[in-house]
């Protein structure tokens, strides 16, 4: 025997019917503001990304006694100059896209990025480079924080997480991001047709707009599946678009796709998430052979970034995106046993948009062994930061989404000298 | 808020096991709380016998793509999980399982990138009753230790052929040691981030060198497998030095020993790390989150006791999680409905609920992807990030389509069910209410489900209606935040 557990539906349906006012539709909010967006994308190399192969110093003889079976030799590297300290830098040969737009003067490699006492878990690592808090990395994002700043109401779309996932970066206290991963597969489905389904669709609309009271954890779930409900129509004009020029078929290329198609389609939105894993190269890291494995995340990056450069400027729209790259944390020197390399410390984020001042930023590490050298640490095993990542937050905040970073930095990180945009 | 009755049973079950069908309430009911809990946890006194019932009518399908092995293709193991998760009379069993899947986060696709798609499914997913060389992959020992002794599960997974690829143990060598594993083992596995130190970590990884596979056997030969092997040749026989004690004396040194006697370094370290009280206190968390509650921080007498109860069993699950489940704070009234369904808790006991019989398993695989939860592929080694986290809007729709697309399924089933309630919209609502949990809903929530009844028509109860009704309410309830929950 079951036993109701609803007594409360006795009172009847009748004494509940009530006419709902539909929810304010904020496309014209979302157009609003986004006509003076500027647009930037963040992308997330997960793992760790091993900085020393894909901005190669070859001309230090430690990186090559150092990485016996993992250097990217002198000749194959794309030179790109050197750097303030006269450090002959190249990038890794599966990057000739990314030279392009360096040579075009739109890509800024940022060296030695980190912070003090550099968290070697991933975890944490993520953590502290989502909220831009080294001692208490547990809050929202820094991204999550700008749209917080944002006047309410704000636009469900003004962010878009093209993952399946809630990346920390994105976390706010007031602003939920929606994740869609395929623009395609972002629909209402309904087990019935034609004006049932409507009636569903409809009901599902207003129940959604409800706001539970004094129970936070529903509230939340209440938010997203309200997001999801609003932005659905503006995401079907982005599955229709056509872009001006082939994405390849990776998950970066596709986001950098449906990214594109966001911006084309003017739907409002401003800020973007995009991540491509698989940094955390322990093993068989093969930076040289064209299946290897660093070879290969290379080329993700190289491909991905390089259509979505063209599109953009085919579509007039590069001028208004910025693109800023991070991970978690660099690698160690010497390679391993595995001929793979370990969690480290500082690394390269790159910045890139047709308003960048481009070029290198920052110095290179000197990889020789002494335990004393002042740009490596934990007995020269890694390389040790020059610049707070958090100063380059600062200039994309300030410059770029002008905003002010010291308070949603919680501190001063400007750095003068960091002029990338 | 409208008021709520949902009886301690269910709330058991939503935790210790996936939900109840129908059927397994009314066994359930029969027992007093602390009688369910014995039972559920003394499941070894149940037959294990959910596999054989896999093609059977009367049960939730599966969609074998030519032969069904789950042994040797990841899919189909993927479905035999679910499968059985809906199926099993050993519902703790299952849950735990999740439970250290989630714990030692495991991903298939990089064991299966080194070793081979076929290989990849048998390391994670074989069961030793089906393998030419019995070997038992990760789940499958998981799954015999669900309640077993943590110290043990713990030196399986140090030895496990999945793990060893998975965190690049197979590749620790004296020349050259590997920190992925003794990093992990000591943040994610044991004690937590904050109790050990980069140094811990590089002898750590001196600990465990030469604890690599070998792959006996002729090529070609079916029975030919890799296995845990102690290469003595590659193992640093140099004495390792500790911040936390690896001694039952308190000493932080392991000895300098032969290469020979070199494995004892790792059951040493293994040993020290399953009796560190920093390791019963981060389990004791972690079980609070999984069974108690992710809405407010772990109650500090939970953990106190949990934690105590695990040092003093010598690290006994079996009697920590019964203490777990007998626990006041699992019973208080504010635990009920405090913890965010994980996906496939979610999709499992929406198919107890709304029914089975028609839909196969394997039309939950993407949709489970959608909603951030692939078996067998957490996102990382630190496994999926729960709470908030699982309600991207992506996701949340997700779930709402999985909630139609098993109500459409269901259609014809849910109408000749509710044909006992049809005189009314009223008697509608209520009757799947009470067979669809929720959490509390307030009144205007009920009034939008009710206007929906009524919404493309006046209440005939017809078949027709019936049929179109009840799937459409099916797909709003458990679509509702409020569903989300367990």
């Amino acid at each position: 025997m079951r036993i109701t557990r609803r007594e409360f539906v006795k009172g009847g349906v009748a004494a509940f019917t009530v006419t709902f006012a539909a929810p304010e539709l904020l496309s014209d909010l979302a157009r609003a503001q986004g006509a003076h967006a500027r647009n930037l994308v963040i992308l997330y190399l997960s793992g760790g990304n091993d900085a020393l192969s894909m901005l190669v110093p070859y001309n230090d003889p430690f990186y090559y006694s150092r990485r016996p079976t993992l250097a990217v030799p002198a000749t194959t590297v794309l030179q790109v100059g050197a750097d303030s300290s006269r450090v002959s830098l190249g990038l890794h040969p599966r990057l000739t896209g990314l030279k392009q737009i360096f040579d075009a003067g739109r890509l800024a490699l940022i060296q030695r990025t980190g912070y003090d006492n550099q968290s070697r878990s991933h975890f944490e690592g993520t953590d502290i480079w989502s909220t831009a808090d080294p001692r208490n990395p547990q809050g929202p994002g820094w991204v999550g924080r700008y749209l917080d700043s944002l006047a309410s109401p704000v636009d469900p779309l003004a962010g878009w997480n093209t993952t399946s996932a809630s990346p920390h970066v994105l976390q706010s206290n007031h602003v939920a991001v929606p994740a869609i991963a395929s623009p395609a597969g972002y629909s209402f489905s309904s087990p019935n047709t034609g004006a049932d389904a409507s009636a569903e669709r409809a009901a599902a609309l207003r129940i959604n707009s409800h706001v539970p009271v004094n129970r936070p954890e529903v509230a939340f779930v209440y938010e997203s599946a309200q997001a999801a409900m609003a932005t659905l129509d503006r995401v079907a004009t982005v599955a229709a678009y056509t872009p001006s020029t082939g994405y390849p078929n990776t998950g970066l290329g596709q986001a950098l796709r449906a990214v594109s198609g966001a911006m084309v389609k003017g739907i409002g939105t401003r800020i973007f998430y995009v991540t491509t894993g698989g940094f955390d190269t322990h093993s068989t890291q093969n930076v040289n052979a064209a299946n290897g494995t660093y070879f290969t995340l290379m080329a993700t990056i190289n491909d991905a970034l390089t259509a979505f450069y063209t599109d953009l400027r085919n579509q007039g729209l590069f001028d208004d995106t910025l693109l800023l790259s991070f991970s978690e944390f660099g690698r160690r020197i010497s390679e391993n046993g595995s001929q793979g390399t370990d969690h480290g410390a500082a690394s390269v984020m790159m910045a890139m948009g047709g308003r960048v001042s481009g070029g290198l930023y920052g110095t290179a590490p000197v990889l020789n062994t002494d335990p004393g050298n002042p740009t490596l640490e934990n007995s020269a095993g890694d390389v040790h930061y020059e610049t707070d990542f958090r100063s380059v937050y600062a200039r994309v905040i300030d410059s770029w989404l002008g905003a002010d970073s010291s308070t949603l930095l919680n501190g001063d990180f400007r750095k003068a000298s960091l002029t990338f945009v | 808020m409208a008021g709520h009755f949902d009886r301690p049973i269910e709330h058991l079950l939503r935790r210790a096991g996936f939900g109840a069908s129908a059927a397994e309430l009314d066994y359930y009911s029969q027992m007093s709380p602390t009688q369910a809990i014995d039972t559920l946890i003394d499941f070894d006194a149940v037959a294990d016998d959910v596999d054989d019932k896999i093609f059977r009518s009367g049960y939730v399908g599966i969609t074998a793509r030519g032969p069904f092995v789950p042994a040797a293709n990841i899919t189909d193991a993927r479905q035999r999980w679910l499968f059985r998760m809906v199926h099993t009379a050993r519902p703790l069993q299952e849950k735990m399982t999740l439970f250290w899947h989630n714990h030692f986060a495991t991903g298939y696709n990089k064991v299966a990138g080194a070793l081979g798609a076929a290989e990849g499914a048998r390391y994670m997913a074989a069961k030793a009753s089906e393998d030419p060389a019995r070997v038992r992959g990760q789940i499958e020992m998981l799954r015999d230790n669900a309640l077993g002794n943590f110290r043990d599960i713990l030196l399986n997974i140090a030895k496990d052929t999945a793990m060893l690829v998975w965190l690049d143990g197979r590749t620790n060598t004296r020349a050259r040691p590997q920190e992925n594993f003794a990093r992990e083992v000591m943040e994610l596995f044991t004690m937590g981030v904050g109790h050990y130190t980069e140094t811990d970590v590089y002898a750590g990884a001196r600990v465990f060198t030469g604890w690599n596979l070998a792959r006996p056997g002729a090529a070609g030969d079916p029975a030919q497998h890799y296995e845990f092997v102690y290469n003595a040749a590659q193992h640093d026989t140099a004495s390792k030095t500790f911040s936390f004690p690896v001694d039952a004396a308190g000493g932080n040194t392991i000895p300098a020993r032969s290469a020979a006697n070199g494995m004892q370094d790792g059951l040493d370290l293994i040993n020290a790390l399953a009796g560190n009280p920093n390791t019963a206190r981060y389990l004791a968390m972690k079980l609070y989150r999984f069974f108690v509650s992710e809405l407010r921080d772990p109650d500090p007498a939970f953990v106190d006791r949990i934690a105590a109860v695990y040092l003093q069993s010598r690290y006994d699950m079996k009697t920590v999680v019964r203490e777990v489940l007998l626990s006041p704070q699992f019973w208080e009234p504010s635990s009920v409905f405090a913890r965010y369904a994980w996906p496939a808790e979610f999709v499992v006991r929406a198919l107890k609920e709304v029914g089975w019989v028609g839909f196969s398993v394997n039309d939950a695989l993407t949709p489970m992807a959608n909603m951030g939860q692939v078996l067998y592929e957490p996102p990382d080694v630190s496994g999926w990030d729960a709470g908030r986290s699982w309600f991207s809007t992506g996701a949340m729709l997700a779930r709402m389509n999985f909630a139609a697309a098993l109500a459409g399924n269901q259609k014809f089933n849910l109408a000749r069910a509710a044909k006992t309630s049809a005189q009314s919209a009223d008697a509608m609502l209520t009757y799947f209410l009470d067979v669809l949990q929720t959490a509390p809903l307030d009144v205007s929530v009920l009034k939008e489900l009710g206007n929906y009844l009524n919404a493309t028509g006046a209440w005939t109860g017809s078949d027709a209606q019936l049929q179109v009704k009840s799937a459409g309410l099916v797909h709003l309830i458990a679509g509702l935040p409020e569903y989300q929950f367990v």
